[in-house]
């Protein structure tokens, strides 16, 4: 599949575009970011902003990071009924971030057969419009999603 | 602790579709089935325990209808485990010696449509379909995807859970499909979600149900121990952590937590329970709790059910009501149903369905949040 029909992080016009999700920071220079919380005392790594720690019980140290960019296809399935509005079938998934942190999202720019989606694939995190995955609802708004690490940059 | 605590009633109405009724007149109706068999009235319970999540105040809207006698209401919500939630809350009062005599409803009436795990806090966009999936057959879905990629478990040995419950379901008069799903017939069903077809998900159903509960003392007081149903061991866990739970519920480690608590109460192990009723909201789910339950090792949940294991007349047979997936699933009157089944199987009188020599049993449920509950009875 041809690459330039996604977005990548330096490509978002940062204008009047808001994140879709609480975790999802637009700069003013249009780059897109995911936040997270790393706990000092035991290392783990949340999604999002957090005070204290699920894991551990520490009520403080947790700071804020930039999850990363790349990491590996945990789980997924292939959506085929949801809700009308939404483009079905798609790649409901779950990676591991190589930096630490599992995130959801949607997996595109490949064939969703889950006899051709092998586990453990390399995925990379790229921004684009939320509209191409739900239509109206998301105009305006900028989300996250995975693209196989194998797909060439744009 | 004090005294034990015994069931002397219980029953359940047929699950179904009740557009004419509202809630508390589906509650009542189970509520007044489980006096009934026990010959009790309403002015002999001390409290009532009530599950459902979609009315509110539930149970004393219950009570205007049989019998507003003033006593002691708790209304539960806890996703899939309400209705096992409420009966724990009953069970409670009893061992504390609060109560000795009290009632334990579970009732809801399903919305029609699909259900969505609503996201916490407050997102700008509704994630669903966009940051993956929160729908009940993805959720499962994933769980279902992690064991094949832990085990190379195959979409068919999921689907035959399918296939087993609902030929279960076809010898019990109070489940709401009756109809055998032969093995082609689930696997090319609809597909919802990857590996769940439509075949492979919990029937949208009404429904209610309900249990008394006694003292020991009081049971014998009372002459009713011939039909009583003990209850060993009862166990409600939380989520622990673990890992990716932010990002992929966990049913697993909420179960395993459960299962251990509950067996360590009773002084059980997985070999002494002759019969369970676990929580199969999807084909997917049953096949995990197989392993969580401790029915066999890890990895080995494919080869139960291949080797029939867990069906009527095998080894350890699992949700011979029909399950959730064909019994039907109305999330809070689910975990009193489960208790219905098995206490009914311990006092012989399950009919053609029957579990032959059954003197123990466990029933589980998980509500997505995460809540396990899990209860071990005996025939007394
Ligand atoms: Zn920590």
């Amino acid at each position: 599949m041809k690459m330039d029909t996604y977005s990548v992080m330096d490509s978002i016009d940062a204008r009047g575009r808001q994140g879709a999700t609480l975790y999802t920071h637009i700069g003013d220079d249009g780059s897109a970011w995911l936040e997270g919380s790393r706990c000092a005392a035991c290392g783990t790594v949340y999604t999002g902003a957090r005070t204290s720690c699920g894991r551990c019980f520490a009520r403080d140290g947790l700071e804020s990071i930039r999850l990363g960019a790349t990491g590996k296809l945990y789980n997924y399935t292939v959506v085929y009924r949801s809700y009308p509005h939404i483009k079905v079938p798609f790649v409901a998934a779950i990676v591991d971030l190589d930096e630490g942190g599992t995130i959801k999202g949607n997996l595109v720019g490949i064939d969703p057969d889950p006899a051709r989606i092998p586990f453990g694939l390399p995925v990379r995190v790229i921004f684009r419009g939320a509209e191409e995955a739900i239509g109206e609802q998301g105009e305006g708004f900028v989300a996250h999603f995975f693209v196989p690490a194998s797909e060439g940059e744009a | 602790m004090a005294d034990n605590v015994y069931i002397v009633g219980t029953d359940m109405i047929r699950f179904g579709r009740f557009d004419d009724l509202g809630v508390p007149e589906i509650g009542a109706e189970a509520a007044l089935l489980a006096l009934d068999d026990c010959g009790l009235a309403i002015s002999d319970m001390q409290a009532l325990y009530c599950g459902n999540l979609g009315e509110g105040m539930t149970g004393q809207k219950i009570l205007a209808l049989i019998g507003q006698t003033g006593i002691p209401v708790v209304n539960c919500t806890n996703a899939c485990a309400t209705g096992a939630t409420a009966f724990r809350e009953g069970w409670a009062a009893i061992k504390a010696g609060i109560h000795d005599l009290v009632l334990c409803v579970g009732v809801e009436k399903m919305p029609r449509g699909m259900l969505v795990r609503r996201p916490a806090g407050f997102e700008p966009v509704p994630p669903e379909g966009l940051i993956g999936s929160g729908t009940m057959p993805a959720v499962f879905s994933h769980v279902g995807m992690e064991h094949m990629r832990q085990y190379g478990t195959t979409f068919e040995q999921f689907a035959k859970i399918s296939v087993k419950n609902h030929h279960h379901s076809t010898l019990n008069p109070k489940a709401m499909y009756r109809k055998e799903t032969p093995l082609e017939m689930v696997m090319e069903a609809e597909m919802i979600a990857y590996p769940n077809t439509k075949l492979m998900c919990s029937a949208n159903v009404d429904g209610s149900a309900a249990a008394i509960l006694v003292s020991e003392r009081k049971a014998r007081e009372l002459g009713l121990m011939d039909r009583a149903v003990k209850v060993r061991a009862s166990a409600l866990t939380s989520d622990p952590y673990s890992e990716r739970n932010l990002a992929m519920p966990d049913v697993n480690s909420a179960t395993r937590l459960a299962a251990r608590q509950a067996y360590d109460m009773a002084g059980l192990g997985p070999d002494d329970i002759d019969l369970i009723e676990l929580h199969d909201c999807f084909a997917t789910a049953e096949l995990v709790h197989y392993e969580n339950l401790g029915l066999c090792r890890d990895g080995e949940g494919g080869r139960l059910i291949d080797a029939g294991e867990t069906a009527l007349g095998g080894r350890i047979p699992v949700n011979v009501s029909g399950g959730l997936l064909s019994k039907g699933h109305p999330l809070g009157a689910t975990g009193i149903a489960n208790i219905y089944e098995v206490a009914t199987h311990l006092r012989g009188e399950a009919g053609a369905r029957q579990v032959a020599g059954a003197r123990i049993g466990m029933t589980h449920v998980v509500g997505l949040g995460t809540a396990c509950a899990i209860h071990i009875l005996e025939k007394a």
